[in-house]
């Protein structure tokens, strides 16, 4: 195995055929357990992974790409769910026939896999030392003195900064992007086979996904490793595969190299699935609207929100999280104003204080009323301004009918007779693209997209003013997001409403919104028009922000930017040392830059 | 650190006030005249009314309370009305059995109710699973005095393992920590059993997995650790319900700790024992909650004590 290793390293070319399959999947099957008799989730699943290739399997929520993954590593749920038929072939031995015990020499020391969630992936009690070291000891038995060494030779690799210092850290004190740079110097200190990535860079910002794609890229270059990247988005692809495995219901839907499928995908919903792809760099659907003038739906000025630290003895305030901080913006009848930055910039702060969740200073009005101005105007300004949020399950409340749900704002506000009420309910059911005979379910009846149609008949229900939309598309997959964003589209027209839109994501930005404000540390660092922003960045950082999203076309060349890791500052601040306020400067047609 | 226990301590002492109070209250309201049982049912009308003086139990209940509140800074828990000796001598002199007892139920306790649990989440669902479980319901709603008699009855009586009743060797504290930890047992087994699954779901048990590590290795040192941090913070309560239990096991197994002197003092209405009694007591359980807090950061770094 070590000279197989040693050739690994020396192998270069990626994708490049008739190269040693390192594991083989063929005809697998795999289904769940269910009252019903057994449901197949995966059905003649085959496909075979070359060294130092990255194979890419793609698909929506539901696909079965994940599951194919548990299954190469053994660690499918069962007993409900288990393989039915077929085989994968690390080498010449078939996996699916090994014991739990056999498995355990597999996993992590032939095939690794890193996973979608690095906030929880790590054991939140035990340091990343331990984890890291007792991964290789458990394959490896080295002495502890010589385990370290690779541990710390490991996170090397992954460039983190002062390696010896983190192995003394527990997951709490890291990032998001760095406790995923730890899952993969956990997943490679071994020199695995195969690693398997599934949706790896999904729940990080960005400008850290970037990162992660660049170290993983490089990584396999160094390594010689074949990666089987699972992800749902078609940039992700583009940028990463050698091939690609375009799944739906639990088969294979198309299988190409990953210049041909971009450019003659042969499969109707493979061109379906990349149809739906916002781009970024193609504009909009529609020309962004002139600057409207009149009365603002919202008028915000100087906004600031701090979150008191408390300490000491008497448990005074002795820090403050600047959430946001000193933040203006206006925004018109049948306007879409885009806000977008990483976690932790303050975009969903100033949702909440929008509708008067969070003490604030500074100035809201919405619709004419200030908010601040008694339990008079707070009643005027929720019911002028609806949220929307992002997980449209967990905004539902699972024991009520979907009608009584997009009903209960109309009885709150004491708004018609029951009779009028249902009636309203049907026409808002029908407006958002469902039958107003659904009104009698169930939420967990109805898809995902689907519930975010009902929460979104909910925030018109008032007829509001202004609707905020809080990352209202980004849990939903590719084509239900294009059609959901369609009705938000239509609905602005129809109703004259004018749109918040949160989202970390510039494509989706681009494709919906007319003004467009970037936010850095609780500040705006960049505001102006769709076309300013995406067409003429000024400040670095939204220069950064849209550099760093993956395009859906592998033709793009990137220029690998090689700088170290960036970790955006902490916004918690000792009591009298508040932040620096950034002043916007214009450079033109309402568009404002911090210096 | 230090503006943590002093926060604590301060908490603390208000919570005794408070207790104080409200058992003063309580007594002071008991239909049962203490005075009665000192002077016996043939004293005379004046002998009653000079022994109640002499208490200063004729005096309005403010008077009264703030006197033993002013004995109580002094650290002065007053005199046994029957007895003429000092409260704090008697449950200085019975305390350490107590406290002992408590260590032993405590062990007891956790030895059983966390294996339990642990397996029945490792083999949930299965038939071991479920004959755990209707052992832990049985201990959880089997009255005290009863599992205490049984246990007598079969390892004292029958098989004669251990002693039927007394104090002094190890042997003597098997069956009485057995009695008071058996209904903590049915609760944490099931406390860990849920904590277990739930932990056991986690991603970071799958990403062990995926590691490649072997099962017992996943079991003991990722998901053990976190399974127990909400089982810690019990502990802290369970001195309060060992309380009330000490006060029926130390009765069947003859154990001479404060939940004897407890018990007699209230069969006597001898107040300053009562009340010094449920002083202790309450001390205790908010000594034990504040260790629970304080042993808490060693196992989650997450917790840090501000």
């Amino acid at each position: 195995m070590i000279a197989a290793r040693d050739v690994a390293e020396d192998t270069d070319s990626t994708g490049a055929e008739n190269v040693a399959t390192v594991l083989s999947v063929e005809a697998l099957g795999i289904s769940v357990r269910t009252e019903a008799g057994l449901q197949p989730l995966v059905s003649d699943m085959g496909f075979a992974l070359r060294r130092g290739e990255t194979l890419a399997i793609a698909g929506e929520s539901g696909s079965g790409k994940s599951i194919t993954a548990l299954a190469i590593m053994g660690l499918l749920p069962a007993p409900a769910v288990r393989v039915t038929g077929g085989r994968i072939r690390l080498g010449e031995t078939d996996l699916t026939t090994l014991g739990e015990r056999a498995l355990q020499t597999v996993r992590g020391n032939r095939i690794a896999m890193i996973f979608q969630e690095p906030m929880t992936s790590l054991n939140p009690v035990m340091t990343i030392g331990t984890q890291l070291i007792e991964a290789i000891e458990a394959h490896d038995p080295l002495p502890r003195v010589e385990a370290r060494t690779r541990a710390i030779a490991a996170l090397q690799a992954v460039r983190l900064s002062e390696p010896e210092r983190r192995l003394g850290q527990y997951p709490d004190e890291l990032s998001g992007g760095m406790r995923q740079r730890v899952m993969i110097a956990m997943a490679i200190a071994l020199r695995p086979d195969v690693l398997i990535a599934d949706e790896p860079t999904t729940a990080l910002d960005v400008t850290v996904q970037r990162e992660v794609l660049d170290l993983l890229r490089r990584l396999q270059r160094d390594l010689g490793t074949a990666i089987i990247l699972i992800t749902h988005d078609m940039g992700v692809v583009a940028e990463m595969a050698d091939r690609v495995l375009i799944l739906r219901d639990g088969r294979i839907v198309e299988e190409a190299p990953v210049a041909r499928l971009f450019e003659s995908p042969r499969a109707a919903y493979t061109r379906e699935l990349l149809n739906a792809v916002p781009r970024i760099g193609s504009g909009a659907v529609q020309t962004a609207r002139a600057r409207p003038t009149g009365m603002p739906v919202a008028r915000v000025q100087d906004l600031s929100v701090a979150f008191d630290l408390r300490g000491g003895i008497f448990g005074r305030v002795t820090h403050r999280v600047h959430a946001v901080e000193g933040v203006s913006f206006e925004i018109h009848p049948g306007e879409t104003f885009a806000l977008v930055g990483e976690s932790g910039s303050g975009k969903s702060t100033i949702a909440r204080a929008l509708v008067g969740l969070v003490p604030f200073s500074g100035s809201v009005e919405i619709a004419g009323q200030r908010l601040g101005a008694g339990r008079h105007a707070l009643r005027a300004v929720r019911r002028a301004a609806q949220l929307i949020f992002q997980d449209p399950k967990a905004a539902l409340d699972p024991r009520m009918r979907v009608g009584d749900l997009v009903a209960e704002p109309l009885v709150i506000h004491g708004i018609g007779t029951p009779a009028e009420r249902r009636g309203r309910v049907a026409n808002l059911f029908e407006r958002v693209g469902l039958a107003p005979a659904d009104a009698d379910r169930f939420p967990h009846e109805f898809s995902g997209g689907q519930r975010q149609r009902i929460c979104i008949a909910r925030a018109l229900a008032l007829e509001p003013r202004l609707i905020i939309a809080d990352e209202s598309v980004s849990a939903l997959d590719v084509s239900v997001q294009a059609r959901v964003l369609d009705l938000l589209r239509g609905l602005k027209d129809d109703f004259g409403v004018a749109y918040l839109f949160i989202s970390h994501d510039m494509a989706v930005v681009e494709n919906i919104a007319d003004r467009v404000a970037v936010m850095y540390l609780g500040q705006i660092v960049e505001t102006g028009s769709r076309d300013q922003i995406f067409r003429d960045p000024r400040h670095s950082y939204t220069r950064r922000l849209i550099e760093a999203v993956p395009i859906p076309d592998p033709t793009h060349v990137r220029q690998p930017v090689d700088r170290p890791p960036s970790e955006i500052p902490s916004p918690v601040r000792r009591i009298g040392d508040p932040p620096n306020r950034r002043s916007l400067i214009s450079v033109g047609h309402g568009h404002l830059v911090a210096e | 650190m230090a503006a943590f226990l002093a926060r604590r301590l301060v908490q603390s002492a208000l919570i005794l006030l408070g207790v104080s109070f409200v058992t003063f209250v309580l007594l002071y309201a008991l239909p049962a005249d203490p005075v009665r049982q000192i002077a016996g049912r043939s004293a005379t009308a004046e002998t009653v009314e000079n022994i109640r003086r002499e208490l200063g139990l004729d005096r309005p209940f403010i008077v009264q309370y703030a006197r033993y509140l002013g004995g109580l800074l002094q650290g002065d828990l007053g005199r046994s009305y029957l007895q003429k000796t000092e409260v704090a001598e008697l449950i200085a002199a019975r305390l350490p059995a107590t406290l002992l007892l408590m260590l032993g139920a405590i062990i007891a306790e956790l030895a059983i109710g966390l294996t339990m649990g642990i397996i029945a989440a490792l083999r949930r669902g299965t038939a071991t699973d479920t004959s755990l479980m209707v052992a832990s319901f049985v201990g959880v709603s089997a009255p005290q005095f009863v599992v205490g008699l049984l246990l007598l009855y079969v390892f004292a009586v029958q098989l004669q393992w251990f002693p039927i009743g007394g104090y002094g060797t190890l042997a003597h504290l098997v069956l009485p920590a057995l009695t008071l930890g058996i209904l903590g047992a049915g609760w944490y087994s099931r406390m860990m059993r849920s904590s277990m699954i739930d932990v056991l779901r986690q991603d970071y048990i799958r990403t062990a997995r995926a590691k490649g590590l072997a099962r017992r290795r996943i079991v003991l040192r990722h998901a053990l650790p976190n399974a127990i941090l909400p089982i810690i913070a019990m502990i802290g309560i369970d001195i309060g319900i060992f309380m009330g239990g000490i006060v029926v096991v130390e009765s069947v197994f003859g154990w001479p700790g404060i939940g004897q002197l407890a018990w007699q003092a209230i069969q006597r209405v001898d107040i300053p024992i009562i009340m010094g009694v449920t002083l202790v007591s309450a001390f205790a359980i908010v000594l034990g909650n504040l260790l629970a807090d304080l042993v808490t950061p060693f196992i989650d770094p997450r917790i840090r004590i501000r």
